[in-house]
């Protein structure tokens, strides 16, 4: 069970929580269970999402394994100049 | 394939070195191709018809007098885009900023365009072109639009972020926040505060190279580009999404490119250059005026920002809380929130929050602008803690690195950091020769520093070695700043050959698989690692070819300096095969040799920066001139130095001017009055003292050479460093940018009074 980060934007969807549980394996797993969970991430996910594993963050690779006891972020994908 | 990442003391041949550019001779010469050098035979010459208006709803669009005007060959309005984005609010914002649909959003808005034989024509065709518009109330400033007086610009978007969800539709379109601890507690611990709100105003990138291309689509479907841009793919992709085109059947190819920083990796005015070119059939060029440039591509926003950061007497940040307004223009955008993830990054703080407030006006829709967000963020932050400094009683440079981000620190933005290198351009900082130096009279020294994120993205890489054994490689990724240098150098590295025996070309969106922009600073980052990978399959295949050769197994061959080796004694006795005459065999060994690579660029690693200034101030005028100027910027590995170097130079430059001199201005009638370089004023060589840099290395570990991407993060301290100086030089504090002489005259005045 992973321990999932949200920043402020997403913390409405989830009822103001700091944090959600997740059970995946890796960040493809991940984003289908919050989509399952909480249909409100779907435009969110649409958008992009980038996610932090141990301080790595990770815009593409959505095979990355959530180790457990990862410390997980979800982040905006930032665009550049 | 996975890269091997194990770089410790890892000793360079090439890296490291300072060859030149393969563009260099082309471009001092004139050869090289921009955009509006490429020319097709019975090209049209196309013109856009834009608002004159900030805000109103188009009645009617007449074209019909401008259709009989002999020369001209198609006229477009958005009637010829037809909305095929299915829903998808991004992409639909974007065909809307290419061409309004029921209203104009913004002074310079594209309403109609033209293509016809020549530049007199088409000028006369958008004179005969009648729009009815209906004027509607209008606002251009960022905290303006937020007031519940503003006229609501769309009448569809709902503040995201809060709950309960808003009922009634505003300018405000997104809320976010970061942080972590309890800033309400961390302010009760802090013996000084200092709070304030800063401003920024709007800035343009400034690239001297104005948008242009040619478009020409046969009847048959397919069409070809040629466009200067930041990311040919990607404008392809966006290009055909939204004339519906099948992405194959458009090539695009991009030239050189005269600057971008960001602005190029929208599209502006190409969909328009195909829908006509499809309409004459006949290929069209759209170049864009300077004006045009200014009012109607992609500037940055301006911001307004309240900053509090209180401390211990000692200098222990207790507590920080920022609350960030940035504008998207406009449409809904979230550079807002870009500025908070990055606002506070440099420091360690137990108790923090930073609040992002996206705002949406009637300017044109804002665009990425190096390390976007960032500047504005750390013209805040760095000022305010500049100022706390000053209160304390403490060196300004001592409080950072007594507060700085290191390894194991939880950042500002949620994870927790690996090795990073704030702390060390800190201390870069305070033992250089320029912080000791003597100042004269109205100057003043200030520092700052900066983050910025950097990424990878989507990259691929052809190498292909030519009968003679010199190298020619594709790549996906615009050269903005000397990457194909740095490229080639990581080819000749891998492959143990001269950096002149390799040949670095951008190829078209039809000779290599799609690629992500260059944006991000992740040229050199993620084609470099493309690169590295396929030198190493091409290595793989030269050590199978030499096999042949010599009828011994392939594992039986090493490669060592541009050679093919018997692994050992074992393998038998054989004289190295050099690249060149395994090339040469290459048609009776298996053909053509060559090594390719495809990946996502993940783990490009955060970069900081610390800059020191040094102004000069006439309190008569409220002039400032910039006597010296230091960059300090880890690059992880700087490949090929001199062009690391000039992007913390340019990074610097860019950053002088927005913090001095430049400034959107817009007129009471929402329309901009300073759309041209002689009222709005980058700063030239001669403004500008010779800026010193200094190249720290702390590998990035997720990269084989341990790169960082170094483009953006030099725009970030520039704002903040040149506000400290401004403020120990004359003692004003300046809370908004750009710090212009009848600004800061103004600040000198109210001061004595």
């Amino acid at each position: 069970m992973a321990e999932v980060h949200l920043w402020g934007a997403l913390r409405p969807i989830v009822g103001g929580a700091l944090s959600v549980s997740v059970e995946a394996k890796n960040i493809r797993e991940l984003f289908k269970v919050l989509a399952e969970q909480y249909p409100a991430f779907e435009p969110h996910l649409q958008r992009g999402i980038a996610v932090s594993i141990n301080g790595k963050i990770y815009r593409d690779t959505w095979d990355q394994a959530l180790p457990p006891d990862a410390e997980i972020y979800l982040l905006p994908r930032i665009p550049g100049g | 394939m996975p890269l091997d990442t194990n770089f410790t003391n890892q000793k360079f041949k090439q890296v490291g070195t300072r060859p030149l550019r393969p563009d260099g001779v082309d471009k001092v010469t004139g050869r090289a191709k921009y955009g509006a050098d490429y020319n097709a035979p019975g090209q049209l010459i196309a013109l856009v018809l834009r608002s004159p208006h900030a805000h109103a709803k188009i009645k009617k669009i007449d074209t019909s007098k401008a259709e009989k005007l002999p020369g001209v060959k198609a006229i477009i309005t958005s009637a010829d885009l037809p909305d095929l984005t299915g829903g998808d609010r991004g992409m639909r914002d974007m065909l809307e900023n290419c061409m309004a649909r029921k209203k104009v959003l913004y002074d310079g808005h594209a309403v109609a365009a033209v293509a016809a034989i020549d530049q007199t024509t088409a000028r006369k065709a958008l004179k005969l072109i009648q729009v009815d518009y209906e004027i509607l109330p209008h606002v251009t400033d960022v905290d303006e639009a937020l007031k519940p007086s503003a006229p609501v610009i769309h009448n569809d978007i709902f503040t995201e972020g809060v709950e309960p969800k808003p009922t009634k539709p505003s300018n405000n379109n997104k809320r976010a926040s970061f942080g972590h601890g309890d800033i309400a507690q961390g302010f009760k611990d802090a013996d000084i505060i200092v709070e304030h709100t800063y401003k920024t105003e709007q800035t343009h990138q400034g690239y001297i190279e104005p948008h242009a291309c040619v478009a020409n689509v046969s009847p048959d479907g397919q069409g070809e580009l040629w466009v200067c841009t930041q990311g040919h793919f990607v404008y392809r992709n966006q290009c055909a999404a939204l004339l519906g085109m099948d992405i194959s059947k458009l090539r695009v190819t991009a030239s050189e490119i005269g600057g971008g920083f960001g602005g190029k990796t929208h599209i502006w005015a190409e969909p328009l250059a195909l829908a006509l070119s499809r309409k004459a059939n006949r290929p069209v060029k759209l170049t864009m005026s300077r004006e045009e440039v200014f009012r109607c591509s992609g500037p940055t926003s301006s911001t307004s920002i309240d900053m509090k950061i209180g401390a211990k007497r000692d200098g222990t940040i207790t507590a920080a809380h920022g609350v960030l307004r940035y504008h998207g223009g406009a449409f809904p955008a979230t550079w807002a929130e870009f500025g908070a993830m990055t606002a506070f990054a440099c420091y360690d703080l137990k108790n923090v929050k930073s609040e992002s407030i996206e705002v949406i006006v009637n300017r044109p829709k804002t665009a990425a602008y190096r390390a976007p967000s960032a500047p504005m963020a750390a013209f805040a932050v760095e000022s305010a803690v500049d100022e706390l400094a000053k209160k304390i009683g403490m060196d300004p440079v001592e409080l950072r690195i007594k507060n700085a981000a290191k390894q194991g620190t939880q950042s500002s933005y949620g994870p927790v950091y690996g090795p990073i290198g704030i702390g060390a351009t800190l201390e870069a900082a305070k033992n250089h020769p320029h912080m000791k130096a003597p100042l004269g009279k109205n100057q003043g020294r200030g520092m700052a520093c900066g983050f910025w994120f950097n990424f990878g993205g989507q990259t691929c890489a052809d190498l292909n070695v030519t009968p003679d054994g010199t190298v020619t490689l594709a790549v996906g990724t615009i050269d903005v700043g000397g990457s194909r240098a740095s490229i080639g150098l990581m080819a000749a590295e891998e492959l143990g050959i001269p950096y002149e025996n390799v040949r670095v070309v951008v190829a078209d969106t039809s000779s290599l698989g799609h690629n992500d922009m260059t944006d991000g600073s992740r040229g050199t980052f993620s084609t470099g690692l493309a690169t590295i990978a396929a030198a190493r399959n091409a290595i793989k295949v030269l050590c199978a070819r030499a096999a042949k050769m010599w009828d011994i197994p392939e594992d039986a061959v090493i490669w060592e300096d541009g050679h093919a080796k018997p692994a050992g004694t074992n393998a038998g006795n054989f004289p190295p095969l050099s690249i060149k005459e395994i090339a040469a065999a290459a048609g009776n060994t298996g053909g053509p040799i060559a090594g390719h690579n495809e990946l996502v660029a993940d783990g490009a690693g955060v970069s900081f920066a610390t800059h020191i200034c040094d102004i000069e101030v006439d309190p008569e005028t409220g002039r400032s001139t910039v006597k010296r100027y230091t960059v300090i910027q880890d690059a992880g590995k700087a490949i090929h130095p001199s062009y690391v170097e000039g992007q913390y130079q340019g990074g610097a430059a860019q950053g002088i001017g927005w913090a001095l001199n430049e400034e959107y201005i817009y007129g009471k009638d929402g329309r901009l009055q300073n759309a041209g370089f002689l009222d709005y004023r980058i700063p030239v060589c001669s403004d500008l003292p010779f800026i010193d840099t200094m190249i720290l290395e702390i590998p990035n570990p997720n990269h084989p050479y341990g790169v960082r991407g170094v483009g953006e993060t030099s725009i970030v301290p520039p704002l903040a460093a040149i506000a400290n100086a401004m403020s120990n030089a004359v003692g004003v504090r300046m809370t908004h940018i750009p710090m212009s002489p009848p600004r800061v005259l103004k600040a000198i005045s109210n001061r004595k009074h």
